[in-house]
C-alpha cells in the first residue's frame, strides 16, 4: 500500500515532527508497505496528486498539520488519512475553544481565562487582570491558544510575573489564557480508537517541571508506564480522558493530557496528533499495551481506512 | 523534494531505547540541545532571513582561483593530497599560518603549532588536554555559543565573567580567582575571544589584554586565546594579541582559516607550549589521525599566489558596509529601551532588550516573520542568562536583508514593548524612529553594553 507520509511543515515542531515521520516511515517499510515522505510545503497537493496515495499518515505537530489545515486538503483531494478529522483538529489545537468545549461536556479541566493580545492593546483588559487573583489564584499558568509541546508556557508565581509571563505567550499566538495550576501527577492517557492505552506518568527529574527540553530529551523525565495507580484512580483518568476524546470529536488516536490532583483528574489539553519520536508517550503507552511500534502503525493505518473497525 | 530511501538507521523501540539509556556516558547528560536546535531547524527555511549564522561570505571567492588550484594539486600531487598526514599537520600548512599569525605582529615557533579540524577541534582538544570532570573553566559573559557544548561535554564546571565594552571585566575575573582559591580550587584555563568577540562584538582593551596576561603569568594558569577575527578589523588601530604580550608560555592560541579564507576547508590550528602541544598531539592522533590533506594542500596553493591580504581586505570592505547597515537599521527600527554594541571588527552585534522580553520566545514570533536571530541563552552555560539578549549576524546575508530582517524583528520587539507597556500601565510607549547617532552616555556598564550610538568607531 502506498502511504503518503506527511511531516515537517513550518510550525515550531517541525524538527520533532520530521522525527515522527521518520520512525513511521521505517516502521512501514519493514510492515511492507511503500512511504512516500512528504515535507508539507507549497508543492504538497501537487504532490500529492501525482503520487496518489492509497492513504496519508499524517505526522505534523503545532499549526498548519495537527489544526485541520492539512486534513481540510486530503479530504477535498479524496485520499483518506490517519488520526482526527478536520473539526477535531481545529479544535484541540485551540487550547480555548478545547477548553469550553470540555466544559460544557462536564469534563472537568481547571479554571481559566482567555484573552487576545487586542484586548490588551485596545480594550484596557489589564484593568481585568486584578480579578484574575480571587478567581484563579497564584501560581497560575500562562500559554498560548494554539501551540504544542509547552513552548510559551509560562509560570507566574505571582501578580508580578503576569506581564512577562504574557508577553512571551502571546509571541507564539493573538489568544492567550490563563489557567488555574493543579497540582498532582502529570499523566497522559493515548487512544487509539476508542480504546484507552495504559496510563503513562511524566515524572521530571530534579523538580524540572515537564517542559519542551523535558519532552524530547531521552533521561531528562522519567517515565513510567503503566503509571502506579489504583484501580479507581486508572478508572477516573481513563473515564476522564476519553469523555474529552469523545467529546471534541476525535477519531483514530489521540494523547490526552491530565494533572492527577487530591479531588480527581483534570484534563488540561488533548493532541489530535501526539508525538511518535523515540521519546514520545503515545508508543511507550502502546509498548505497555503489548503492540509494537510497527502494530501501532498498523492499527492507525486501520482506522483510517475503515473507521467502522473502531 | 523527493528523498533519497534507505537513508535511515534502523529503527529502535522505546524499550531499545531504554537499553542504551543505561550505556550513555554521564557526560551526555549535560549536552544541552533540543528546544534551541529545533527552533534554530527553521530558520533554516529557505524565506527565512537568518541573521542567526556565524556565516562568512564566500560569495566573492573567485571560482577560477578554486578552480586552477584544485586543477593544479590534482595534476601535480594527486597521490600525496589523497594520502593521510602528519597528525600535527604538514611544515608548509603551519608556514602558511605563522604568516598569518605574523600579520597580526606574532611570531610562533612552528614546533609549538598543531593543523587542527577547524578552530572547533583546537577548543575541543585543549579542553580533552586539560579538563577532569569539575574541573572549573572561566570564560566570558557571553561567551561562544559553540565553546559551551565543549566545555559540557567534558563536565567542566562553567564561571561566566561579565563584560563591558572593554570585553572581560578583569577585576571581576580577580575577585572569582580569588573566591577559588578561597574554596581551594583552580580554573584550568580562561577561554577568551578577545576581539571582536563572538557573540558580543566587544574588544579586550590593552590594558586589560595586560592585565590578564600578568595574571595568567602570577597564577600560574593557562588562557586560551581564540582568535578567529583578528584580522577582520574595520577601523581603529589594531591590539596586540594575548599571545603576542605573553610570548607564548601562559597562552594558548587558537586560530582559524574560516574567517579569513573559507570554513568549509575545516583548517584551524593551536599554538601551545611544547609539554602542551605534546599532550594535545596525542589526544589529535586518537581524534581523527590528522586534518584533511587535500585542503592543507589547498591552503598550500592559495598562499603561495601571495594574494590572501587582499581578499582579507575585500571581506573586511564587504562586512564594514554591512555592520554600518545593521547598525543604521538598529538605529531605526529597535524601540528606545534596547541597547547594543557597535563592534569594530568582526561578525557579530550583540543587541540587549528590556528583561522582560525573553528572546527564545521573541525568536518564536520573528519566525512567525520570516526572520531569525541567536537568542542570547545559547552564550551562557547557565540556565535563565542572557534571555532578553540576542546574536546578530551581519557577515552572511546582504544588506538589504539585514534591513530587511532588522525591520520585522524591531516590529516585533515594539510589539512587545508596546504590549507590556499596555499591561503594566508603563505607558512609555517608544515608537521606533530615527535617533541622532553619537552621543555621550556615560560609563560603560555591565551588559547591556552601551546606549545606541555611543563609541562609535
Amino acid at each position: 500500500m502506498k502511504v503518503a507520509v506527511l511531516k515537517g511543515g513550518r510550525s515550531l515542531e517541525r524538527g520533532v515532527s520530521l522525527r515522527s515521520g521518520a520512525r513511521v516511515e521505517d516502521a512501514l517499510e519493514r510492515l511492507g508497505h511503500e512511504p512516500v515522505p512528504i515535507d508539507a510545503d507549497a508543492d504538497l497537493v501537487k504532490r500529492l496528486t501525482a503520487e496518489e496515495p492509497n492513504v496519508a499518515f499524517v505526522a505534523m505537530h503545532g499549526p498548519g498539520g495537527e489544526d485541520g489545515t492539512a486534513q481540510e486538503l486530503l479530504e477535498i483531494l479524496g485520499i483518506p488519512f490517519t488520526g482526527p478529522g478536520v473539526a477535531a483538529c481545529g479544535r484541540c489545537m485551540d487550547k480555548v475553544l478545547a477548553k469550553q468545549e470540555l466544559r460544557g461536556a462536564g469534563v472537568p479541566t481547571p479554571d481559566w481565562f482567555a484573552f487576545n493580545e487586542t484586548a490588551f492593546r485596545e480594550l484596557g483588559a489589564a484593568d481585568a487582570l486584578s480579578a484574575l487573583e480571587e478567581r484563579l489564584g497564584f501560581p497560575l499558568v500562562v500559554k498560548p491558544s494554539r501551540g504544542g509541546s509547552a513552548l510559551g508556557v509560562k509560570f507566574a508565581a505571582s501578580w508580578f510575573e503576569v506581564p512577562e509571563a504574557l508577553v512571551s505567550a502571546f509571541s507564539y499566538d493573538d489568544r492567550v489564557l490563563l489557567e488555574r495550576f493543579v497540582e498532582g501527577r502529570e499523566l497522559a492517557v493515548s487512544v487509539l480508537g476508542s480504546e484507552p492505552l495504559p496510563v503513562v506518568e511524566a515524572i521530571p527529574g530534579d523538580g524540572d517541571r515537564y517542559d519542551f527540553e523535558a519532552r524530547y530529551e531521552i533521561g531528562r523525565t522519567e517515565f513510567a508506564c503503566p503509571a502506579e495507580l489504583s484501580e479507581e484512580e486508572t478508572e477516573a483518568v481513563t473515564g476522564a480522558a476519553l469523555a474529552a476524546y469523545e467529546a471534541l470529536g476525535c477519531a483514530g488516536f489521540s494523547r490526552v493530557d491530565l494533572i492527577l490532583a487530591a479531588d480527581g483528574p483534570q484534563v488540561l489539553e488533548v493532541n489530535a496528533i501526539p508525538g511518535l519520536t523515540d521519546t514520545s508517550l503515545l508508543p511507550q503507552a502502546a509498548e505497555a499495551a503489548g503492540m509494537s511500534f510497527e502494530d501501532l502503525v498498523e492499527r492507525i493505518l486501520d482506522l483510517a481506512l475503515k473507521p467502522a473497525a473502531a | 523534494m523527493v528523498e533519497p530511501p534507505h537513508r535511515r538507521r534502523a529503527h529502535t523501540r522505546t524499550r531499545d531505547l531504554e537499553r542504551y539509556a543505561g550505556l550513555f556516558a554521564e557526560r551526555t547528560t549535560v549536552m544541552r540541545s533540543s528546544a534551541m536546535r529545533d527552533l534554530m531547524a527553521i530558520t533554516a527555511r529557505p524565506e527565512v532571513i537568518s541573521l542567526a549564522g556565524g556565516l562568512p561570505d564566500t560569495s566573492t571567492f573567485p571560482a577560477g582561483t578554486f578552480a586552477a588550484q584544485m586543477t593544479r594539486i590534482a595534476q601535480e600531487s594527486a597521490a600525496e593530497a589523497l594520502q593521510y598526514g602528519p597528525t600535527e599537520g604538514f611544515a608548509e600548512t603551519v608556514d602558511c599560518i605563522v604568516e598569518v599569525m605574523g600579520a597580526e605582529g606574532m611570531l610562533p615557533d612552528p614546533d609549538d603549532v598543531i593543523v587542527t579540524t577547524g578552530g572547533q577541534q583546537a577548543i575541543d582538544l585543549v579542553c580533552k588536554t586539560l579538563l577532569d570532570p569539575g574541573d572549573v573553566v572561566v570564560c566570558e559573559a557571553p561567551t561562544y555559543p559553540g565553546a559551551v557544548p565543549v566545555f559540557c561535554s567534558y563536565q567542566a564546571e562553567v564561571v561566566q565573567i561579565e563584560c563591558d565594552a572593554d570585553g572581560m571585566r578583569i577585576e571581576e575575573l580577580e575577585a572569582v580567582l580569588a573566591r577559588l582559591d578561597g574554596e581551594g580550587r583552580r580554573p584550568k584555563f580562561v577561554y577568551s575571544v578577545p576581539s571582536f568577540q563572538n557573540p558580543a562584538g566587544v574588544t579586550l582593551s590593552l590594558e586589560r589584554r595586560r592585565r590578564l596576561v600578568e595574571l595568567a603569568r602570577q597564577r600560574e594558569l593557562l588562557v586560551v586565546e581564540d582568535n578567529p577575527y583578528g584580522l577582520l578589523r574595520f577601523g581603529g588601530e589594531p591590539l596586540p594579541p594575548l599571545y603576542q604580550l605573553d610570548g607564548g608560555d601562559f597562552v594558548i592560541y587558537v586560530g582559524t582559516f574560516s574567517k579569513i579564507l573559507s570554513p568549509g576547508i575545516r583548517l584551524g590550528w593551536a599554538v601551545a607550549p611544547p609539554p602542551v602541544m605534546e599532550k594535545i598531539v596525542l589526544g589529535k592522533q586518537a581524534s581523527d589521525l590528522c586534518t584533511s590533506t587535500l585542503t592543507q594542500y589547498f591552503v598550500r596553493e592559495y598562499f603561495a599566489e601571495g594574494r590572501w591580504r587582499e581578499y582579507v581586505e575585500s571581506l573586511v570592505e564587504i562586512y564594514r558596509g554591512r555592520r554600518d547597515v545593521m547598525v543604521e537599521s538598529l538605529r531605526e527600527h529597535f524601540p528606545a529601551q534596547a541597547t547594543w554594541t557597535e563592534p569594530e571588527g568582526g561578525l557579530f552585534i550583540w543587541a540587549t532588550l528590556p528583561d522582560y522580553i525573553d528572546t527564545g520566545d521573541l525568536l518564536a514570533k520573528a519566525l512567525r516573520e520570516d526572520v531569525a536571530f541567536v537568542p542570547g541563552q545559547a552564550a551562557y552555560a547557565e540556565e535563565g542568562r542572557g534571555r532578553s539578549s540576542m546574536r546578530l549576524n551581519f557577515s552572511g546575508v546582504g544588506s538589504d536583508e539585514i534591513r530587511e530582517g532588522i525591520r520585522r524583528i524591531g516590529n516585533a520587539v515594539a510589539e512587545q514593548v508596546e504590549l507590556y507597556g499596555a499591561l503594566t500601565g508603563e505607558h512609555q510607549v517608544a515608537p521606533p524612529q530615527p535617533r541622532p547617532a553619537p552621543k555621550d552616555e556615560g560609563e560603560a556598564d555591565v551588559l547591556p553594553f552601551r546606549k545606541a550610538g555611543e563609541g562609535q568607531a
